[in-house]
């Protein structure tokens, strides 16, 4: 029997044959509904522009204030850094290390490979250790967490808002856009397109 | 015998967790065996995997006791300190009647984490006294404990703002308290807890298929 073209269920290690590549779909697992292959059209060229909308997004959220806090003269502006600086200034690192693992480093490596994976494909090139790199980023998936930091954005700024004058800063409007994009780009992130290009011995 | 009868284990094929492919498991070789296309360790099912996770679900137990004890914020305004642990954040919004923001927190700091814990043990001892009881269900349940985990992060990252944003001179400060600490444990260890656990081991009590 050969194996191509065979799929293990990955949550019930059921064997079954993947449908024929064709357009957009979703293959899901007869007998436990796991999704076994989400298939994108167009993955690569996808991708890659909803990747470097990221990378330039994730830049400006990065770079400018996203709060300002307001009490009669008083105002404090606040960037993602500064909290993960003033957390680790009052002793909490590991908190700091968190925050700054969850909200920024994991975030970043995935953009950048991303970009290191897709803007080769695009030229039809297969940059240097592609597998071990894409693996990589598969693997750091789980601990992305833009999209609860937004929660947690919006939870501050209700809970302040009675004390003092709160003033939504130019960040805060990259990090919304930033999450939509990083959740796009990973929709539209069809992971069997780069298998399939990686050159091995069976 | 077609290939929609079987599972990979059956068929002497190890199934790669990272890409997917299919390799012939080679009986008599001690050496580990990886994957020729991506290079990710190949494993019949996630090694250890029940152990692994009763120790990661205990450890987050023992963690989300001081983590509800200990305050997660302490705020120093005009030389008073005050602490506030989860719950009592939670009273005091829901006392306040900004009830959203205290459900909010609620549901992210005490329901996600111990649903997470409370499925994980369930599916645990449901695997380890071979339950076929609607495996199917079993496994949403797990996928149930994977996608809602990590949001529990929000306590934390509120006070992180919180942190970075009051500080009006002497007048209020915020400081993080050490319960955030083990909260932040709590949500790290259920994350890695989930992780560990392989849910082709509820199917692995299944009879054959035929």
């Amino acid at each position: 029997m050969s194996t191509e073209n065979l799929i293990a269920c990955h949550e019930c290690d059921l064997l079954q044959r993947l449908p024929e590549r064709q357009g957009s779909y979703v293959a899901r697992c007869p007998r436990c509904n796991a999704v076994l292959h989400r298939a994108v059209e167009n993955s690569i060229d996808r991708t890659l522009a909803l990747t470097l909308a990221g990378v330039v997004l994730f830049a400006v959220a990065n770079s400018f204030p996203f709060l300002s806090f307001k009490i009669k003269s008083q105002e404090t502006q606040t960037t993602l850094i500064t909290g993960i600086i003033d957390l680790y200034h009052q002793g909490k690192w590991e908190i700091s290390l968190l925050v700054l693992l969850t909200t920024i480093v994991v975030p970043l490596i995935q953009l950048l490979i991303q970009l290191y994976v897709f803007v080769p494909l695009k030229f039809n090139r297969i940059p240097w250790n592609m597998a071990v790199v894409f693996r990589i980023a598969q693997n750091l998936s789980p601990w992305s967490m833009m999209e609860v930091f937004l929660i947690g954005i919006i939870v501050a700024i209700v809970k302040l808002v009675g004390m003092a004058q709160i003033i939504p800063g130019l960040a805060l409007w990259s990090f919304a856009l930033l999450i939509i994009t990083l959740a796009a780009a990973a929709a539209n992130l069809d992971s069997r397109v780069v298998w399939d290009h990686v050159v091995y011995r069976r | 015998m077609t290939a929609a009868t079987m599972t990979s284990a059956d068929a002497g094929l190890l199934g790669c967790h990272s890409c997917g492919l299919l390799t012939r498991a080679r009986s008599g070789q001690h050496a580990e065996l990886l994957c020729p296309r991506c290079g990710a360790a190949l494993h019949k099912r996630k090694p250890n995997s029940l152990a692994r996770t009763w120790a990661f679900v205990i450890a987050a137990f023992i963690c989300y006791i001081p983590a509800n004890l200990l305050p997660m914020t302490v705020v120093t305004s005009l030389g008073k300190a005050q602490s506030d642990t989860i719950m009592s954040g939670v009273i005091y919004f829901f006392q306040h009647g900004q009830w959203p923001i205290g459900l909010v927190i609620l549901i992210a700091s005490v329901v996600v984490p111990l649903t997470k814990l409370f499925i994980l043990i369930y599916l645990l001892i449901s695997v380890q006294r071979k339950s076929q009881w609607r495996p199917a269900e079993r496994t949403r349940l797990y996928r149930i404990t994977e996608a809602i985990g990590r949001w529990s992060m929000t306590d934390i990252y509120v006070v992180t703002i919180m942190v970075a944003l009051v500080h009006v001179g002497n007048l209020a400060i915020i400081e993080a308290g050490t319960g955030a600490i083990f909260f932040g444990a709590v949500v790290v260890l259920t994350i890695i807890a989930a992780m560990t656990f392989d849910p082709r081991e509820i199917w692995d009590n299944m009879a054959p298929i035929t």
